[in-house]
C-alpha cells in the first residue's frame, strides 16, 4: 500500500492564516488515494470539523475523535502554497463551489494528493458550514499541481 | 382525492411485483387511494414530475436532490442497509486491469441512471478520461451495457453494484469489476410531495413498523428491502450537497 521513498523526514513549520503555527515531521513518502472512495469531512463556518468519514480517517492517520473540533488546515501540507487555500476561500465565502489539487499532509508526516471540491452548506438562507468531498486525482494533474504550486511558493 | 406512486427506474426488474404488492400494503395502511405509475425511463418520469403529478416517490439521490430542492418533497425514510455503489467493468479477457490502463478514445456503455453515471465518470477521472475524450454509448439497461461488452462494442461500462450482481452468472463471469465505489452515504430515498405532506406522521409509523407483521415483512421481502429507517431533514440535505460536489 505504501511506496517509501529514501529521504528521512525534516522538521517543518507551517504559520496558519489565523496567526497560529506548529511544527511537523514532513516525510516524503506518497499514500496512494484508495480507488472507489470518496474522502468527505463538514466544517462550521470557521473551518473546525464537525464530520469525518471512514476515509478521512484511514487515509489522514488521525482518529475521527482527534478531527472532529481540530481546524481543516492540520491537513496542509508545506508544499502547498498558501495562495491556493486563498484561493479557496475567498470562492466558498462568495458562495460558490470551489475545485482544486491538494497536497495533505497526514498525521504520519506523509501525503496524499486528492481532488478537492468543497461547497457552502446553506440551510433556510443561512450558511452552517462547508462539505469538502475528496477523490482519486490523475497522475497528470498531480504532475501538473505540483510544478505550479512549486512556482506560487 | 388520488394520490399518485412511482418508483425510479432503475429498480430491478425482478422486484416489479413487490412494488404492487407495496401499494395494496400502502393504501390499507393510510386508508387512501394510491394509484402506482412506473416508467422505464427517467426522461418520462421527470416530466410527470415537473407536471406536479407525482406524490410518493421511491427516488435515487440525484432526483432526491432535484425533488426536495425545486419541487417542496420531503424525504422520509430510507432503505436499511443498502447504498448506491457504482461499478466500472470491462470484459475479462481485455488486456485492461485498472481505471488507469483506459485510453482515450474508447467507447464507454452506460445507462440513463443519473448517480451510476456521474460516479462512473469520476471513477474515470484518474485515468484523464472525461466527456471530451471517450465516446458514451448510452443504453436502456445493465444487461445491455453488459452485451456492448460482451460485443466488444464498448471497453468499459457503468452500472449499479446491485445490478451487476443481479445479472447472470453467465453474463458476469465473461467480465470483470476495475473498481466499485464505497461512498456509502448516496442512497435510494422514499419522498413524499407537497399535496401528501399532511400523510407524514401517519406514513412514516406505518413504514418505520412495517417490519413487524408478517404481511409487512413479505411485502418488504417482495421488493428485496429488509426494513425502512427514518430519513432525518438533515441527513436529507447532506445528501444532496454530497451529491452536489459530485456535480461539475
Amino acid at each position: 500500500m505504501l511506496s517509501q521513498n529514501s529521504d528521512g523526514p525534516r522538521q517543518v513549520q507551517i504559520d496558519y492564516f489565523d496567526g497560529s503555527s506548529r511544527t511537523v515531521d514532513v516525510v516524503d513518502r506518497e499514500v496512494p488515494y484508495p480507488d472507489g472512495k470518496l474522502i468527505v469531512s463538514r466544517t462550521d463556518p470557521q473551518g473546525i470539523i464537525t464530520h469525518a468519514n471512514q476515509a478521512f480517517v484511514d487515509m489522514s492517520g488521525y482518529t475521527k475523535e482527534e478531527l472532529i473540533g481540530e481546524n481543516h488546515y492540520i491537513l496542509r501540507h508545506p508544499d502547498m502554497p498558501a495562495v491556493a487555500f486563498a484561493g479557496l476561500w475567498e470562492t466558498i465565502m462568495a458562495g460558490t463551489k470551489w475545485h482544486g489539487y491538494v497536497k495533505n499532509l497526514r498525521k504520519d508526516g506523509a501525503f496524499y494528493w486528492v481532488k478537492a471540491t468543497v461547497i457552502p452548506n446553506v440551510r433556510n438562507g443561512k450558511l452552517v458550514g462547508y462539505t469538502s468531498v475528496r477523490r482519486k486525482p490523475s497522475r497528470s494533474k498531480i504532475a501538473e499541481s505540483e510544478a505550479l504550486y512549486a512556482t506560487l511558493k | 382525492m388520488i394520490y399518485n406512486l412511482t418508483v425510479s427506474p432503475d429498480f430491478a426488474p425482478d422486484h416489479i411485483s413487490g412494488w404492487y404488492f407495496f401499494n395494496t400494503w400502502l393504501q390499507r395502511q393510510l386508508g387512501e387511494r394510491v394509484h402506482l405509475e412506473l416508467y422505464d425511463c427517467f426522461e418520462k418520469q421527470r416530466e410527470d414530475i415537473a407536471a406536479d403529478k407525482i406524490d410518493l416517490i421511491y427516488a435515487n439521490p440525484y432526483d432526491a436532490a432535484m425533488l426536495v430542492r425545486e419541487k417542496g418533497f420531503r424525504a422520509v425514510v430510507r432503505p436499511q442497509g443498502k447504498s448506491d455503489e457504482a461499478i466500472i467493468a470491462t470484459l475479462a479477457s481485455s488486456d485492461v486491469n485498472a481505471v488507469e490502463d483506459l485510453v482515450p478514445g474508447i467507447t464507454v456503455a452506460t445507462t440513463d441512471d443519473p448517480d451510476v453515471h456521474t460516479m462512473g465518470m469520476i471513477m474515470l477521472e484518474s485515468a484523464d478520461l472525461n466527456r471530451s475524450n471517450i465516446s458514451i454509448e448510452e443504453v436502456d439497461s445493465y444487461v445491455l451495457v453488459a452485451k456492448k461488452l460482451l460485443q466488444g462494442k464498448a471497453q468499459a461500462g457503468f452500472f449499479l453494484k446491485e445490478g451487476f450482481e443481479e445479472l447472470s452468472d453467465l453474463i458476469r463471469n465473461q467480465m470483470k469489476v476495475l473498481v466499485c465505489s464505497q461512498i456509502s452515504v448516496v442512497h435510494h430515498t422514499l419522498l413524499v410531495g407537497p399535496r401528501m405532506a399532511e400523510s407524514i406522521p401517519q406514513l412514516t409509523e406505518a413504514l418505520l413498523s412495517m417490519g413487524d407483521d408478517e404481511k409487512g415483512r413479505k411485502v418488504l421481502e417482495s421488493m428485496d428491502l429488509t426494513a425502512w429507517e427514518i430519513m432525518e431533514e438533515e441527513e436529507t440535505e447532506f445528501m444532496i450537497d454530497l451529491i452536489d460536489t459530485l456535480i461539475d
